[in-house]
């Protein structure tokens, strides 16, 4: 029970500093930024896509075909923008968790005190949990906000749904990237295994048969609320593989972290 | 609570004890066999060339690598199988310690604190303590990313020293320091006897012959010889003499190449006006050296026969 006790409390030590750190590094408020951006940016461009369009030489007529922008329509647009930009966030805040550290040389000196290692991974990962969470927080916020304003209404109960998806979805290359930084024995070949990985993740929709279970089918299922709110199918099979697939990540980076000989 | 196979029945009256300790990495094999106790209270030199195990041997102590073979105890609790409770027995300083550039000296001490299990009321005493033996109170709250190398080390001890450890573990503490930081860390080391095990590794023999009162000697990863400071020096018979030149007397010419090509003559040192020439036939010299150096126009201020230094036994040992 007293053993129980003092890996709780330094694991509680450990995820405030990684808090601490993503504060005083200012990658947490890099984060933030980029979500509140893609909250305030998807309505704006979906408020705005008919005028570009009429911009166009031949545009107007194109226009008129064009249904009027929707609210759907500026949350589509926040899905795509994670669809695109989601990856090279978990690469960039990943790649360095526990690579960067091996390659300075502060998780020697960190590993040399009475911390297991997998408490050293588990206190990253979840770091970088709850930064996303707050992000996606505040970038929903800006969302709803922008989108009431520009179009009148927005279902916030929808809007919570597609954004858990999408967080959950992001946590799954955020695994996948400290398995690579644990891999890694420098940030350079941590983010290059990183994005390899995010790679074969990404065309693992693709695959016959498997493809049904890919991560990506979680970006479906948000899609498919916001369109058909009422009558959208779960995709239950990409949730679980999604959650199966966070754990094989985080299990393999602490199996292989606890074998690693540290410098 | 530790499991009866983590205590070693040998292991509890030292400090550290290895039993069989190896290390291979691919067909290299970094440490062979090695059988090394340092006892409780002394301050031991780890004495080795570069590249010779030291690293590896203190990796191994302190978790950050496995062993291929044998095992390890610091302060009665085995510490090659990733265990948590032999880490609260000792504080450790690698060569080139990393901090979070990021934190401030009170900052780190006090994380590491927390994973010692200190509690608020120990952790602020205790910080304020080691930042006071460390003389790094007056920077207790900037930023470590603009502190000096000497400032670097310096934190490092107090890091190590933050929880009251039994056995201290340095590693290469001083190879990077210029002078005055080498001097600073040696006094601060010698500060600790008594109060601590200190075992350092090093290949600076000034440095063991200042401080430390136990010694051993390892080469290409082999334990050569293990002893009190006194004994070995003891062990080495008197050999050597020391001579001191006049400063205004010292003939031109080869005359160290004169003296080396005596068939009596081991080896010559010279360094500013004094030399020293170990001999391999006691009596020949004491008979031949004052006669050659008087012919050779030397002018002698003091002459004296005295044991090898460590130096010139770990040169003998490890050649």
């Amino acid at each position: 029970m007293k053993t129980i006790q003092v890996t709780l409390s330094i694991f509680i030590t450990a995820v405030r500093k990684e808090l601490v750190q993503q504060w005083q590094t200012k990658r947490f408020l890099a984060v933030l930024a980029v979500f509140l951006l893609f909250g305030l940016g998807a309505p704006v461009i979906s408020n705005m896509t008919p005028e570009l369009i009429k911009a166009e030489p031949g545009g107007e007529e194109l226009a008129k075909l064009l249904p009027p922008p929707s609210a759907t329509d500026a949350v589509g647009t926040y899905i795509e923008f994670f669809g695109t930009f989601g990856y090279f966030l978990a690469i960039l805040l990943g790649m360095n968790a526990i690579a960067g550290e091996k390659e300075s040389g502060t998780a020697g000196l960190i590993l040399s005190k009475p911390m297991p290692r997998w408490v050293f991974v588990l206190s990253k990962f979840t770091a970088q949990s709850l930064v996303y969470t707050a992000a996606f927080l505040v970038g929903t916020l800006a969302l709803y906000y922008c989108t009431i304003i520009l179009f009148g209404a927005m279902d916030p109960v929808i809007l919570i749904k597609v954004n858990l998806l999408l967080l959950l979805w992001l946590l799954i290359f955020c695994a996948a990237m400290l398995l690579a930084s644990t891999l890694g024995r420098t940030v350079a070949t941590a983010a290059g295994v990183g994005l390899g990985l995010l790679i074969l993740i990404g065309l693992s929709r693709n695959i016959p048969h498997v493809g049904k279970w890919s991560p990506s089918g979680l970006m479906g299922w948000a899609m498919e609320l916001l369109v058909n709110p009422g009558s959208a199918a779960a995709n239950h099979g990409a949730l679980i593989a999604a959650l199966a697939l966070i754990l094989v990540f985080l299990i393999g980076s602490m199996a292989l972290f606890e074998r690693q000989e540290i410098q | 609570m530790r499991n009866h196979l983590d205590i070693h029945p040998n292991a509890e009256g030292n400090a550290i004890s290895c039993i069989g300790l190896s290390r291979s990495y691919g067909k290299v094999q970094a440490l062979k066999n090695l059988n090394l106790t340092v006892p409780y209270g002394s301050i031991f030199g780890f004495l080795g060339r570069n590249g010779a195990g030291k690293t590896t041997t203190i990796r191994i102590l302190t978790g950050l690598a496995q062993p291929s073979a044998g095992s390890a105890w610091v302060a009665g609790v085995e510490a090659t199988r990733s265990n948590s409770a032999a880490r609260q027995q000792f504080g450790y300083l690698p060569q080139a310690p990393a901090f979070y550039r990021w934190m401030t000296p009170v900052e780190y001490l006090d994380y590491v604190a927390h994973l010692f299990g200190l509690s608020q009321k120990e952790r602020k005493q205790r910080i304020a303590e080691v930042l006071q033996l460390v003389d790094l109170k007056s920077a207790a709250h900037r930023k470590i990313g603009g502190f000096s190398g000497g400032m670097v080390q310096r934190l490092g001890i107090a890091q190590a020293l933050v929880h009251h450890p039994q056995v201290l573990i340095l590693d290469e503490p001083t190879s990077a320091l210029d002078p005055a930081g080498r001097y600073e860390v040696l006094e601060l080391i010698e500060s600790l006897r008594g109060q601590v095990t200190v075992f350092f590794s090093t290949h600076i023999l000034s440095d063991v012959e200042r401080v430390c009162d136990a010694v051993a000697i390892i080469h290409k990863g082999e334990l050569l010889l293990q002893s009190s400071r006194e004994e070995l020096l003891n062990k080495y018979p008197v050999n050597t003499a020391e001579l001191e030149l006049d400063n205004h007397g010292q003939a031109n010419g080869k005359w160290t190449e004169k003296i080396k090509q005596q068939p009596w003559v081991n080896a010559i040192q010279t360094e500013n006006n004094i030399v020293r020439i170990t001999v391999t036939d006691l009596a020949c010299g004491k008979q031949a050296l004052l006669p050659l150096v008087a012919g050779l126009g030397l002018i002698i201020n003091r002459i004296q026969w005295v044991h090898p230094t460590l130096e010139e036994i770990f040169l003998e040992v490890s050649a």
